[in-house]
C-alpha cells in the first residue's frame, strides 16, 4: 500500500504572502547588520567597556 | 486575561474578509506594519527627535539615529501588545474592526510574540548601544501602555486616557536622557505638554466615536458621564494647556518665537474647544469635534516643530560663534 505523506499545499496567496514575509526579514536582518558594524565603528573598544 | 496559547473567540469577520482562520498564515508585511501602529509611531518618533535636539550636548548621528529606531520600534511594539489584548473589543469597534487580528489575518498569538520579541529587542539595543536610563524609560512606558493603560485602565475608569496619556508623553523624555544619560526640566515640561494635551484630542475623538465604544464595552468619559460632561473636561483641559505649551518659553527653555507660537496655537485650541462645548446637537457637534480632533494634532506637531528648529538654529548659532 502506498504511505505517501500528507502535505500541505500553499494557496499562491500564502505562498506571495511568505515571500514577502521572508524578504522582508531578510531585510531588517541586513540592516541590523549594518547598524551594528556602524554602531561598533563609532563606539570603538568603548563598546567592550559596559562597568555594572 | 488571556494568555497567548488561549483560544480568542472572536466575533464574526467583517463582510469582506477571509471566512476562516487559515492554517498557514496570509499575513504580508503590511499587516505586521498595521500591528506597529505607524500613525501613532510617527509622533512618537517626532516628539523623541524633539527631545534628542533638544537636549545639551552631542550624540553620534549613528547613536542618535539607534535611539530613533529603537524608541520608534518599543512604541510600535507596544501597539501590536494592544492590539492583541484588545482584539475582542477591536472586532467590536468600526474604527478598529480593520485592524490585522479582528480581520483574522494575524493570530492573537502571532502579534504578542512580534510584539514582547520587538520590546525586548528595543529595550536591549537601546541600553547596550545609547543609554541604560533611555532604555529604563522605554521599557517603563511600554509596560505603562500595555499593562496600566491597555490592560487596567482602559476597561475600567473614564479617566483611562488622562493616567494612559503618560505613555504617549514619556517619548521626548527618552530622547533626552539618550543624549545626555540624564533628566531634567526641560523634558519633563515635554511630557507635561503632551499630558495635557492627551484627554482634550481623544476625547473629541471619543465623541465622535462614542457608540462604537458604548458597544464595546469600553468605559470612555462620553458613554459614562454623557457628551455634555466630555465637552466641559475638553475645554477645561484645553484652557490648562495653554499655559502649559507655553511654560518653556515663560520658564526660559524656549525662545520669543516659540513663546508666540504657543499662546497663539494654544489660544486656537481653547477656540475649538469653545465650538466643541456649545456646539451640543446635529451637524455642527460633530464637526466641532472633528475639527478639535484635526486640530489637536496639527497643534502638537506645530509646537515640537517649532522648539526643534529653535534648538537647531540655536546650534547652529552657538557653533558659528565658536567656530
Amino acid at each position: 500500500m502506498e504511505n505517501k505523506p500528507e502535505r500541505v499545499e500553499l494557496t499562491e496567496e500564502q505562498k506571495r504572502s511568505r515571500r514577502s514575509r521572508s524578504i522582508a526579514i531578510a531585510v531588517v536582518l541586513g540592516v541590523l547588520v549594518v547598524l551594528f558594524y556602524a554602531i561598533t565603528l563609532v563606539k570603538g573598544p568603548a563598546i567592550l567597556n559596559r562597568p555594572l | 486575561m488571556t494568555m497567548i496559547g488561549d483560544i480568542v473567540k472572536l466575533p464574526a469577520p467583517v463582510e469582506g474578509a477571509a471566512p476562516a482562520r487559515p492554517q498557514v498564515s496570509v499575513a504580508d508585511v503590511g499587516d505586521y506594519v498595521a500591528l506597529l501602529k505607524p500613525r501613532v509611531m510617527s509622533l512618537v518618533v517626532f516628539t523623541g527627535l524633539v527631545g534628542m535636539v533638544a537636549a545639551p550636548g552631542a550624540i553620534h548621528p549613528v547613536l542618535a539615529f539607534t535611539a530613533l529606531l529603537c524608541i520608534a520600534v518599543g512604541a510600535g511594539a507596544s501597539g501590536a501588545l494592544n492590539m492583541w489584548y484588545d482584539a475582542d473589543i477591536d472586532a467590536l469597534m468600526s474604527r478598529t474592526s480593520g485592524r490585522p487580528i479582528p480581520r483574522r489575518r494575524i493570530t492573537p498569538g502571532e502579534a504578542f510574540g512580534f510584539g514582547i520579541t520587538l520590546s525586548g529587542f528595543s529595550v536591549v539595543v537601546l541600553g547596550l548601544m545609547v543609554s541604560w536610563l533611555a532604555a529604563a524609560l522605554l521599557a517603563f512606558t511600554i509596560f505603562f501602555y500595555v499593562v496600566v493603560y491597555t490592560m487596567w485602565l482602559k476597561r475600567w475608569t473614564p479617566q483611562n486616557i488622562v493616567i494612559g496619556g503618560a505613555a504617549g508623553a514619556f517619548p521626548p523624555v527618552i530622547g533626552w536622557a539618550a543624549v545626555t544619560g540624564s533628566v531634567s526640566i526641560e523634558p519633563l515640561l515635554m511630557f507635561l505638554i503632551i499630558f495635557v494635551w492627551t484627554p482634550p484630542h481623544f476625547w473629541a475623538l471619543a465623541l465622535l466615536r462614542s457608540d462604537d465604544y458604548a458597544r464595546a464595552g469600553v468605559p470612555m468619559l462620553p458613554v459614562v458621564k454623557g457628551a455634555a460632561a466630555t465637552r466641559r473636561q475638553i475645554f477645561a483641559y484645553s484652557v490648562l494647556l495653554l499655559p502649559v505649551g507655553a511654560s518653556p518659553w515663560f520658564l526660559g527653555y524656549a525662545g520669543l518665537v516659540y513663546g508666540v507660537t504657543s499662546l497663539v496655537a494654544g489660544a486656537l485650541m481653547v477656540a475649538f474647544a469653545w465650538r466643541v462645548l456649545t456646539s451640543t446637537e446635529g451637524a455642527r457637534a460633530v464637526s466641532a469635534a472633528r475639527q478639535m480632533f484635526a486640530y489637536s494634532i496639527a497643534y502638537l506637531f506645530g509646537l515640537f516643530a517649532v522648539l526643534l528648529i529653535e534648538s537647531v538654529v540655536g546650534r547652529l548659532v552657538a557653533g558659528t560663534l565658536a567656530g
